[in-house]
């Protein structure tokens, strides 16, 4: 049953996630972006509400939602503090998501599996919308590698070689709500993060060459999603539960490899 | 009509007892953030706040699993969970937010088992909205004496701890130096956080909770640069954007498309952001007069 024809569809898309969660993750990861990254997810949710009230699409409300929230942590972020910005702009997208669910009453069913997933229903025609964001999202990682990877490694030597801080860091908040509107309708806006920053950071702490730690974080993160289908499958549980658990468990593996390894090389010294 | 407060205060505002209820919890619950929330924004916990919040969602689904009462599902899940973030890293800035999004996951992926649970053992589908969005207007009277204890807690740990929370929050360095145990300190504001957001979620809904922990503080901090002054404006900016927003909502009763109100926790983010934004223009040169 679960390689049956139908779940095909649900493995083809869950893979193409994955394999974004784990690129961009890294990068989240490096830069300590987890608020972000969190909170984008988070907020795109309410526009599913408002595409539900106008009667468009689900994936057009979460692509809106999810830019104009980069756009509004980037501005906010420039003259204050970046996890007062990302709060704040937050709540207020989920408040006028809250707005928007005030007026209409037909959309509570989406509701649980937009926040906590739903990997059984995707259809064939999901798969060329998501394959294209997905596509959109590893070239935008790949022709920006250097510039983001040198301005959250170093910011002082990124902006003296004339690399604009900003700029990368506005770069980088799209392609968080790219990968987030991509993600929000398999994985659900909870946990979306959950993919984003548990395989990235076991990955991280378990090698320091950055092309392997990528590579690791995307590897990582496919475990994770088809553990969690699987599973989800089986037990007929939400599939979130199984990647929020699985995401822990990966970063609870690597502190553990990491500090096995630290003990033993300690020793070694003294 | 002819009375000028009407205009204002719909007809039947302050005999309605669900009104009460809410003005009154709200209050509290608006009161604590504020103040708890200075030092959240001063620490540059807001992430840990807001992710304490979400978290204490995970002990009210399961209170409804197992039967007890929603408080301490709410308040005891926040407070466990301030321990665990405390236990694997949140003291450390660099590692900090990636341990809040680690606990928060794994609390987030439990909360949406319980609900699932929730949902097919006792067939309440509207969980899922009350966990994001929470409402004011379904109080009962009955809780609101154990909130306000559990709210003076949280004052309590803020008010007591204020010098060597405040000498912490703002150069460690020296707080060491001076013998504060400045890890006990930080679990000790970690807790009074995760009571004052469990406390707030339970009462007016997660987004609210962290609304008025965060807006608020960042308000006041960028109006004076006195952290007294401060955590006094923060705590009465919230008391005034949560009780505002309830009247805004009851009178939008009558508001269209569908003269069913709308909710109050867009009022009150709405206030509180305009808020922000006003101060941000505004607090440019008080901030730099005030510093001498």
């Amino acid at each position: 049953m679960l390689f049956a024809s139908f779940m095909a569809n649900t493995w083809i898309v869950a893979t193409m996630v994955a394999v974004v969660a784990g690129v961009v993750g890294f990068f989240v990861v490096l830069r300590g972006a987890a608020f972000v990254a969190d909170a984008v997810p988070q907020g795109a949710f309410a526009g599913a509400a408002g595409a539900s009230l106008l009667g468009v699409n689900t994936l057009v409300g979460v692509a809106a939602f999810a830019v104009a929230g980069a756009f509004g942590i980037g501005w906010l972020g420039r003259r204050g503090g970046r996890d007062v910005a990302t709060a704040l702009t937050l709540v207020l997208m989920l408040g006028v998501g809250a707005l928007f669910l005030s007026f209409t009453s037909q959309y509570s069913d989406e509701i649980f599996s937009l926040l906590f997933g739903e990997v059984l229903g995707v259809s064939s025609s999901d798969i060329v919308p998501v394959a294209i964001l997905s596509a959109a999202c590893v070239l935008a990682v790949m022709l920006l590698y250097r510039p983001l990877l040198l301005s959250s490694l170093a910011p002082e030597s990124s902006a003296a070689r004339g690399v604009s801080n900003t700029k990368i860091e506005l770069a980088f908040l799209i392609i968080v709500a790219l990968a987030t509107t991509l993600t929000l309708p398999v994985v659900g806006a909870l946990l979306i993060f959950s993919l984003m920053i548990g395989p990235p950071a076991a990955a991280r702490s378990l090698t320091s060459n950055p092309l392997s730690a990528l590579g690791l974080s995307v590897v990582l993160a496919i475990v994770t999603v088809w553990v969690a289908i699987a599973a989800s499958f089986e037990t007929n549980w939400p599939v979130g539960f199984f990647v929020g658990v699985g995401g822990a468990a990966c970063y609870a593996a690597g502190r553990l490899i990491v500090s096995f390894r630290g003990s033993r090389v300690q020793l070694s010294q003294s | 009509m002819s009375d000028p407060l009407g205009l204002i205060f719909a007809p039947g505002f302050f005999e309605s007892s669900p009104v009460q209820a809410a003005l009154i919890a709200g209050g509290i619950a608006a009161l604590v953030s504020g103040v708890v929330g200075a030092f959240t924004v001063l620490r540059g916990q807001s992430y840990a706040g807001h992710a304490l919040a979400d978290i204490s969602v995970t002990g009210g689904s399961a209170s409804f699993l197992i039967g007890i009462s929603p408080l301490w599902g709410f308040a005891g899940t926040g407070v466990f969970a301030a321990g665990v973030m405390d236990m694997i890293g949140v003291r450390k800035p660099r590692g900090r937010d990636l341990a809040t999004g680690i606990v928060r996951g794994a609390g987030l992926g439990l909360a949406a088992l319980f609900l699932y649970w929730d949902a097919t053992t006792t067939n309440t589908s509207g969980v899922a909205i009350t966990v994001l969005f929470g409402s004011p207007f379904t109080i009962s009277n009955g809780v609101i004496p154990l909130v306000a204890a559990l709210s003076i807690v949280a004052l309590g740990i803020v008010l007591v701890g204020y010098r060597p929370l405040l000498l912490s929050s703002v150069n460690s360095d020296l707080a060491v130096a001076r013998g504060i145990p400045v890890r006990l300190v930080g679990l000790a504001c970690l807790i009074a956080i995760a009571l004052a957001v469990a406390l707030s979620a339970l009462t007016i809904g997660t987004i609210l909770s962290t609304a008025l922990l965060v807006g608020p503080a960042a308000t006041a901090l960028r109006l004076t640069s006195r952290p007294g002054w401060a955590t006094a404006l923060a705590g009465l900016i919230a008391v005034a954007a949560t009780w505002l927003g309830i009247v805004l909502a009851y009178d939008s009763f009558t508001w269209p498309p569908k003269h069913h109100g709308w909710p109050v926790s867009f009022f009150v983010v709405a206030l509180i952001f305009a808020g922000y934004l006003l101060a941000q223009l505004a607090g440019r040169d008080p901030g730099r007069r005030q510093e001498r």
